[in-house]
């Protein structure tokens, strides 16, 4: 099967899923939009920790300066989503090429640590310059119609198409990418950097350029959560979401998107469900799942067939 | 300086007060097959790195073609020609072996920054990898994930990858280790197939393999070099029979 056929096939499938919830839990739009964004975030992920290794804590920080720039471009300057969005994907591209200047040189747990150190910096930059950012009371904003056509509606409608036609704008762009020969030398550098300084690829500057990729895609995500909720609040910078991120990312399985997508559903599903039986405990449901699967399935959900398979010829 | 080739005057490299490579003068003209030998500690290894752009020397210098090379990343020099094969297998393992073929050779050619068609839409790179595959004996295992293949094989596969960058300097690092006696021909094989006019330095351990495949032997000890000789003088000399080769060889 050719690549642009399962492209195709991948977009057809995105489509019906998001159709099942459109249909399926039309009273709970809100939360669907929210699985949604996550799973663009979880996706921007993917490409920058599943497909090129760069372990990181810190990819809120991408999302959340997204955000605030959504926010801030739609008081400011232009209350167009679709601007607005660009404008994420910009300033979480930005303060991805920044920060990476420092982080790709960075590797293991100096890296890990370095990721958090930032969105806390940007935590607390956001929490200082409350004149522009809102500060603890965050920063509401109106934003404007899609297209001058479609307003956002109160019950969640035009916020939850637009989410979905995002994801799908994101996930084609994330499969052309990682089919290029750009993807191919991110899939190079998370096997053996060694080896492709050794074929003479110039290592830091192609991470440094994954890594601005990854953080403008979580700036999308960062914007279309500002968007949809017209309000960011600090909660953008916290470190609960990148490390949910990377538990929804592993649930589901590194380096193929589809395990991004997949993990963020189950996860956040089991979140939704866990939290409203138990408002509590609902940590420990989500730490057994991901406890399970991790040692039952070690590379993630999207092997759970091929594993089954194996099971049932034995 | 001037001149065709790889030329190393006086090269120095001290990590504070340890030594490791003293005033070491060597050149490597296209087309040389030399070997470069000595004990365990002896600074071969250093000695790669510093051709490389692994780590900088303290002092002396190496040109490529009359032209200074020290000033370059290790990337610079692979694209000016230097390569390597490592001492131990280094390879990109969940890919394929025609995955790993192709990523040298969309980088030769400058098109490994490409974001939009597919890393296997290049039919001058497709048909570039069918050779390499032919020439290596590795076409029936050109989808197979490098880590599912053979020791000896993987060993093919990194050369291979390094004869895709058009190297003029390739430096072998211990091709023969850990492969096993049985798979140890294809290694001799594939180095005596390597294009003529390429300059090769074989840092191996295996003697068999040093005296048929190399017309020059440098024997480095403690970081300098005792003496360069064809394998015969080599092998005639009293102080390379007692500090390296042993009273075994004959």
């Amino acid at each position: 099967m050719s690549h642009t056929l399962k492209t195709a096939l991948g977009v057809i499938a995105l489509i019906a899923l998001a159709a099942v919830g459109y249909f399926g839990l039309a009273d709970n739009l809100a939360f669907m939009t929210q699985v949604v964004i996550m799973m663009i975030f979880v996706l921007s992920l993917d490409y920058v920790l599943g497909y090129a290794g760069i372990s990181t804590l810190g990819h809120a920080a991408m999302f959340g300066t997204g955000a605030y720039a959504a926010a801030i471009f739609a008081t400011s300057v232009s209350s167009d989503p679709i601007l607005g969005i660009l404008a994420g994907a910009v300033a979480g591209g930005a303060i991805a090429l920044l920060s990476g200047f420092v982080l790709m040189r960075a590797h293991g747990l100096t890296l890990l640590m370095l990721s958090i150190a930032v969105t806390e910096v940007l935590h607390e930059l956001a929490n200082k310059y409350s004149g522009i950012t809102g500060g603890a009371d965050g920063l509401s904003f109106t934003p404007g119609p899609i297209l001058g056509r479609f307003e956002f509606d109160f019950a969640g409608h035009i916020a939850y198409i637009y989410s979905v036609c995002l994801l799908l704008l994101v996930f084609i762009k994330l499969r052309v990418l990682t089919a290029s020969p750009f993807g191919l030398a991110a899939r190079g550098i998370r096997e053996s950097q060694a080896r492709m300084r050794a074929i003479g690829t110039p290592v830091y500057w192609r991470m440094l350029l994954i890594y601005t990729f990854g953080g403008a895609f979580a700036g999308v995500a960062g914007a279309l959560s500002a968007q949809t909720t017209a309000l960011v609040s600090l909660s953008v910078y916290d470190f609960q979401l990148s490390a949910g991120a990377v538990l929804m990312l592993i649930l589901g399985g590194t380096g193929q998107l589809w395990g991004a997508i997949l993990g963020t559903m189950v996860y956040m599903t089991v979140h939704q469900i866990a939290s409203s039986v138990d408002p509590f405990n609902w940590l420990f449901i989500i730490g057994a799942m991901v406890l399970i699967v991790v040692y039952l399935v070690p590379n993630g959900l999207m092997a759970l067939p091929a594993l089954l398979l194996r099971w049932r010829r034995k | 300086m001037t001149g065709v080739g790889l030329k190393v005057r006086n090269l120095n490299k001290a990590f504070g007060g340890l030594v490791v490579a003293r005033n070491i003068t060597l050149d490597l003209a296209p087309g040389d097959r030399k070997a470069l030998i000595g004990p365990n500690g002896a600074g071969k290894s250093t000695f790669t790195n510093l051709i490389t752009g692994i780590i900088a020397p303290t002092s002396g210098e190496i040109t490529l073609d009359g032209r200074d090379i020290r000033p370059m990343s290790e990337s610079q020099r692979v694209k000016a020609g230097v390569a390597k094969t490592f001492q131990i297998t280094t390879l990109f393992k969940a890919l394929t072996v025609r995955e790993n073929l192709r990523l040298p050779l969309l980088e030769r050619r400058g098109w490994l920054g490409r974001l939009i068609r597919r890393a296997d839409s290049y039919p001058e790179v497709e048909m570039e990898i069918d050779g390499l595959l032919k020439q290596f004996k590795l076409t029936h295992h050109a989808h197979t994930p490098v880590d599912r293949l053979a020791y000896g094989q993987q060993r093919l596969v990194e050369m291979a990858m390094t004869l895709a960058l058009k190297p003029r300097i390739l430096i072998l690092d211990e091709p023969a280790a850990g492969v096993p006696s049985s798979e140890s021909p294809l290694i001799m094989e594939a180095i005596a197939a390597l294009p003529a006019d390429l300059s090769v330095l074989i840092i191996e351990h295996d003697m068999n393999l040093v005296f048929k495949v190399a017309a020059k032997i440098i024997v480095l000890v403690a970081g300098a070099i005792l003496m360069e000789g064809t394998p015969a003088e080599i092998s005639a000399d009293a102080r390379v029979r007692d500090l390296y080769l042993g009273a075994h060889h004959d």
